[in-house]
């Protein structure tokens, strides 16, 4: 299997490098980067294979790190007990949504204007209710330990990290080779045809954001326990909806590589544009936007497909003539 | 005598006003190679969504196999054995040939490598064997049919539902595409196909059922049901097989049939006022 020695070689470098530097820079730099990887990769499994074009991913990110925070400081449990549950937790509140948007067949800008109104109405909950901490957000203790999953060296962190990556990118590959990623690629590319062959939508589609939420879920743990603080703007607010399936996009929805490629890409613009244009505040963010806006125009199928964008653009006109001359029936209807 | 594969008894169905199907009464005997025609906006899309589940009929029961299958959800029409295709092609367009194939395989096997090779075989039987590896969008007309059908042959059906999977294509592919389809009724698959292209229907099936204005007009082996009448009248207007008598009658159906075949005028389930018929 490529995909399965393709990953096998990504985490061996990941490491390698996390081992062979103290840079605290790098380590942090690497750490960041795995985690909006996670995030994209999370994002991509319902957005880029399932065709669901989540706005509200935050709702799953902050559901898994207030259940990480709550379920140590209230519930008194490790952190490595925590993380499983704050994955379910994710996951269920995934299946919970899919249950009610995929049942009422919500597709298209109505599904992504629900899952963002999911995750104001979780943003405007956690500020109200008491159990949360509100509005303050809560403070996760201060226990450097590997047994308390906080690690006194971002190294840990980075592998932490990698482990995450590493098991998003085992799932994506097991979409790519299995019968239920088979089904949800048909359900993306035309729900009707995959109906007519036995394929049930609904429940395909309520797989895909059960284990989108769980990845999700992973990532808010993870912030939860590099962080130590959470509260409701950071939790449920749209950044980091955005930040998930920018890096998706930028990078190509429904590949395997493309989160990944995405996270990397975007976060060294971030760092460059940061670095040359700092003293100028804003002006970091406008080079970041006109470069985003490059990428979406001139690449649609994100930097992994640039090969394929590039093929198209350039024997696009020869493959028509060809098609045409060759006899073998001209397309008649689109 | 064994109860049909394939059994509708009053099935109606009705888009706010427009009666789309009225009253259909039909019985489909296993190993039958059969076609539905009619005039465009007959009805007959609608009645094959009817049957596969697409659709809940507004009054009426559907037995499939022994079974009430009545407003039964659409995927598991072909779990049960029944899946159609459909008129205006479906493609997974972002995938290739053989991934097309491997999802109608999917259903009845679940390993990924069992699947693809299930897509093969099928893809090989309809033609589509050079094409494996090509993505879908890129396919012409012709291809797209055949992918059609090869994915809906993929799931192991007992019954096939095809629309109009002639449309569309020159005479020299239909006349490629015929034997095909004689070839998977003759391997033991029941076939229900709506078809304009009358030379086809001639050649391949077994009984004809005629639909206009959403309601069965006639049936029989078809020359006897392009000699009928109600069927040309249904296709010309009223009054034209009387003034046909004598003359071409047989033939008159077919040849009006065959001209507008190319022309894929049949787009929508619904609007069965559209029938020359209803017009004068």
């Amino acid at each position: 299997m490529r995909d399965l020695a393709g990953i096998a070689v990504f985490a061996l470098a990941v490491a390698a490098a996390a081992f062979a530097s103290d840079s605290g820079v790098l380590l942090n730099g690497l750490m960041m980067t795995l985690y909006a990887a996670l995030l994209a990769q999370a994002w991509n499994v319902l957005g880029g294979y399932g065709g669901q074009f989540s706005f509200g991913h935050a709702l799953f990110f902050g559901t898994g790190a207030y259940v990480q925070v709550i379920a140590q400081v209230s519930g008194g449990l490790n952190a490595w007990v925590a993380l499983p549950i704050a994955v379910a937790a994710s996951a269920s509140v995934g299946a919970a949504v899919g249950a009610l948007t995929f049942r009422y067949g919500l597709k298209g800008s109505y599904f992504a204007l629900v899952t963002l109104a999911f995750a104001e109405v979780f943003r405007i909950l956690a500020v109200s209710v008491d159990f949360t901490g509100g509005g303050v957000g809560m403070m996760l203790p201060l226990r450097e330990s590997a047994a308390n999953l906080q690690f006194g060296s971002r190294r840990g962190f980075v592998l932490l990290a990698l482990g995450f990556v590493v098991v998003a990118l085992l799932l994506t590959a097991w979409l790519r080779s299995s019968r239920f990623g088979a089904r949800l690629q048909a359900v993306r590319d035309n729900e009707d045809a995959a109906r007519a062959v036995g394929v049930d939508p609904f429940g395909i589609k309520l797989g895909a954001i059960v284990l989108s939420g769980a990845l999700m879920g992973a990532g808010g743990a993870f912030y939860v326990q590099v962080f130590q603080y959470i509260d409701p703007g950071i939790a449920f607010g749209p950044a980091t909806s955005v930040e998930a399936l920018v890096a998706a996009i930028v990078g190509g929805m429904g590949t395997l590589w493309g989160p990944v490629l995405g996270a990397a890409v975007l976060h060294a613009l971030a760092e460059a544009t940061r670095n040359l244009f700092g003293q100028l505040p804003g002006l970091n963010m406008v080079v970041y936007g006109v470069v985003l806006v490059l990428i979406v125009t001139f690449l649609p199928r994100g930097l992994s497909g640039v090969g394929r964008s590039v093929r198209d653009a350039l024997g696009g006109g020869r493959r028509s003539a060809g098609g045409g001359g060759g006899g073998d029936g001209e397309p008649r209807d689109g | 005598m064994a109860e049909p594969l394939l059994a509708l008894s009053g099935v109606s169905k009705a888009f706010g006003g427009l009666r789309a199907v009225q009253d259909v009464e039909l019985a489909l005997p296993a190993g039958t190679l059969a076609a539905l025609i009619g005039p465009n906006g007959a009805g007959k899309t609608t009645l094959f969504a009817l049957m596969s589940g697409f659709l809940r009929p507004d009054a009426g029961t559907i037995r499939f196999d022994g079974r009430d299958v009545t407003g039964r959800p659409a995927h598991l029409a072909a779990r049960a054995g029944m899946t159609r295709t459909f008129q205006i092609v479906q493609p997974f367009a972002a995938q290739t040939v053989r991934e097309n194939v491997a999802v109608g395989a999917h259903l009845h096997e679940r390993r990924r490598s069992a699947a693809l090779a299930a897509a093969e075989r099928v893809a090989e039987r309809v033609g589509l064997g050079p094409q494996l590896d090509k993505p879908a969008a890129d396919l012409t007309v012709a291809g797209r049919k055949r992918l059609e059908l090869a994915r809906a042959l993929a799931t192991r059906p007992k019954l096939l539902l095809l629309d109009e999977v002639l449309a569309g294509l020159n005479p020299q592919e239909i006349a490629e595409m015929i034997p095909v389809v004689r070839g998977i009724a003759d391997g033991g698959v029941t076939v229900l196909m709506i078809e304009h292209v009358m030379q086809a229907v001639m050649h391949l099936a077994e009984h004809v059922w005629v639909l206009a204005q959403g309601r069965l007009i006639a049936q029989g082996a078809p020359a006897q049901v392009t000699a009928d009448p109600a069927v040309v009248e249904a296709y010309l207007g009223h009054g034209t097989a009387a003034r046909l008598r004598g003359g071409a009658a047989a033939t008159a159906p077919a040849a009006a049939r065959t001209g507008p075949a190319g022309s894929e005028g049949d787009r929508a389930p619904v609007g069965p006022a559209r029938g020359p018929g209803g017009a004068r």
